[in-house]
């Protein structure tokens, strides 16, 4: 399909704004533009036909399965957007004063004492933007408590070999040495290897539990003591929360600090529909150091405060708003008991999936799983040279969006899947048919499968090519860069 | 899969080929490449930066992943290869010509394995 740049007419437009109806003020000279942007120029039908048409070559949780592992691609439901709709959210201005937006700030008060209560922790903002950010920001918060106390000398964070990637490159940008510590064979952190690795120079322990394996760490209580006795601080990522929510809490494994992914766990849109949330909550020693402002209540409502030793600002204002509204609609329509059903259903559906599978593909770690499960296509790729990213790509023809591939690294030819709880049964027997029948075919045509997907839009895109030589930017001159 | 026979290598899959005088090159080897796929980025130090034997001394990315290139020596850096750094699909066309870094001043370096005890290292790991 044509770019808009290249549907483009000079000229052509639709009118956008709304006419003029306050005094017209110059800019400065020095702050113009010596030429006007070479935006395109369509009339409405065609913008309009223009994003359709990019609408109906992506695939969406709107389209149909979706079990991408380790990013809960659960159904978002409609109820949170017409919350989210209402004229009193969307009308408020960050500036105006607070008195005049109590509705608003009771909103992230509550949604704040919710997912307190749900990760047990005291405390918690809404401001970073997404996983990662939070991820700096709850380091960040690690990094104030062991300055306040003048614990200068630790400067190693410990990061599991399965751990996110962002984990590790959060502690790194943070400023902090990152320390790997290897899994034991039953794909948990390995003690005796954790206790090699923590010191006097210990900052934390960064660690998703459940982990990227599917596996609950069931010596979490004596992994966060190693580091508690250590003296460092123990960060939950909550990118698995989904498999426990109403369930367990990283405060009472031994956390301190934790973020949650609203868009994943609680049912606000992911990456281009986005945008996310990454809220952090700490214990309260960690609360004097959260980022400002924060909502309080007192006497007279709700107002702002800055935290005694706040970090600073870690985004404008209070973060994503309406995402942190949207999850408040999802927990407060699901009620304590719906959350704990949400997570033992999305738990039941992973291993309704892996049990549909395990006698035609390898699980790397057998066992029951949590949330998701991965399994290793070594023996597939050895015995037929059907790799994981065929498969995956296969079941693009089908209809449904492949799994994570390739994580986690130490999993080789992984596919890592997560069904999440809103999938029914059916959709499940689907999908499982789908892989029972793309593994057959790795058997008797493996050549079919290397050129997946045949039926969509965009076929296979070169990966390779788009990485050591990428174009980003459109040349309006001609082809090339 | 190539193991050259006058080179030397580490059991983390680096090739060291030694230039005398104290100083060498390492690069990727023909199993590693392999083993990492399509690479589509190096990470190169900067001369005069110090290598550590069992220390990261460069990374290469491929579409999968990032992985650490450990120093089998303990020197200085005393070149890097530019044209890999533009052209990383040399470290897959051609590992042992696409060397990555010279090290100089070498005081130390891991245990590193011949050529065919290597080849036997890397069919017991696949």
């Amino acid at each position: 399909m044509k770019l808009s740049f290249e549907k483009s007419k000079n000229g052509r437009s639709f009118p956008v704004l709304p006419s003029l109806d306050v005094p017209k003020k110059d800019l400065p000279g020095s702050l113009l533009r010596k030429s006007a942007p070479r935006l395109p120029q369509m009339a409405q039908p065609d913008i309009s036909r223009h994003y359709t048409e990019l609408a109906k070559r992506t695939h969406g949780v709107n389209d149909g399965f979706y079990p991408l592992g380790s990013c809960t691609m659960k159904y978002n439901p409609k109820l949170n957007d017409e919350m989210a709709a209402l004229p009193g959210f969307t009308g408020v201005h960050p500036l105006q004063a607070p008195e005049t937006a109590q509705g608003c700030l009771e909103v992230l008060f509550m949604a704040e004492r919710l997912l307190c209560e749900i990760t047990g922790m005291d405390a918690m903002t809404f401001q970073p933007a997404a996983g990662a950010h939070g991820e700096f920001t709850g380091v960040l918060l690690i990094k104030a408590w062991h300055d306040s106390r003048r614990d200068s000398n630790r400067v190693k964070i410990i990061v599991p070999d399965s751990a996110h990637g962002t984990n590790p490159a959060t502690a790194s940008m943070t400023g902090y040495e990152v320390i790997n510590v290897p899994s034991d064979q039953e794909g948990g952190v390995d003690l005796a290897e954790l206790r090699r690795a923590v010191g006097d120079d210990t900052a934390g322990l960064m660690l998703t539990n459940p982990n990227t394996l599917g596996i609950f760490d069931k010596n979490i209580l004596e992994i966060t003591r190693i580091v508690h006795e250590a003296g460092g601080l123990n960060y939950y990522d909550g990118a698995n929360l989904n498999a426990i929510m109403g369930v367990a809490r990283p405060g009472d494994m031994g956390f301190d600090v934790v973020h949650l992914n609203l868009h994943k766990t609680f049912s606000t849109p992911h990456g281009g529909g986005g945008p996310g949330s990454g809220a952090v909550g700490c214990k309260s020693q960690l609360e004097p150091f959260l980022p400002k402002p924060r909502v309080v209540r007192g006497k007279d409502g709700f107002s702002f405060a800055t935290p005694e030793r706040s970090i600073g600002n870690v985004k404008a204002f209070y973060g994503n708003f309406l995402v942190t509204l949207r999850a408040l609609v999802y927990m407060l329509t699901l009620g304590a008991n719906g959350l704990r059903d949400a997570a033992l259903n999305a738990v039941l559906n992973a291993n309704y999936m892996m049990k549909g599978l395990s006698d035609i593909y390898d699980v790397a770690y057998p066992g029951i799983c949590m949330h998701e499960f991965v399994l290793t296509l070594e023996n597939l790729k050895k015995e037929c040279g059907v790799s994981a990213m065929d498969v995956a790509k296969s079941m693009l023809d089908y209809g449904m969006h492949p799994p994570t591939m390739y994580f986690p690294l130490i999993v080789k030819e992984a596919l890592m899947i997560e069904p999440t709880e809103t999938e029914s049964r059916e959709t499940l027997d689907e999908a499982i048919a789908v892989l029972r029948e793309i593994r057959a075919q790795a058997r008797i045509a493996p050549d079919s499968l290397h050129s997946a997907p045949r039926h969509t839009v965009v076929r296979r895109p070169d990966e390779v090519g788009a990485a050591r030589h990428p174009v980003l930017k459109y040349n309006f001159d001609g082809v090339g860069d | 899969m190539n193991f050259p026979s006058e080179l030397s290598y580490s059991k983390t899959h680096e090739w060291v080929q030694d230039l005398g005088g104290r100083t060498a090159r390492i690069g990727i080897t023909d199993y590693a490449q392999h083993e990492l796929g399509d690479l589509v980025f190096v990470n190169l130090p900067e001369i005069g930066d110090e290598a550590a034997k069992g220390e990261r001394i460069a990374d290469v990315e491929s579409v999968k992943a990032v992985s650490d290139l450990v120093s089998p020596l303990t020197g200085v850096v005393k070149a890097v290869n530019k044209e890999v750094a533009d052209n990383p699909e040399l470290m897959n066309s051609d590992p042992y010509g696409a060397w990555l870094v010279e090290i100089g001043d070498i005081s130390d370096h891991e245990e590193l394995l011949g050529a065919e005890d290597y080849e036997t290292f890397c069919e017991e790991e696949g």
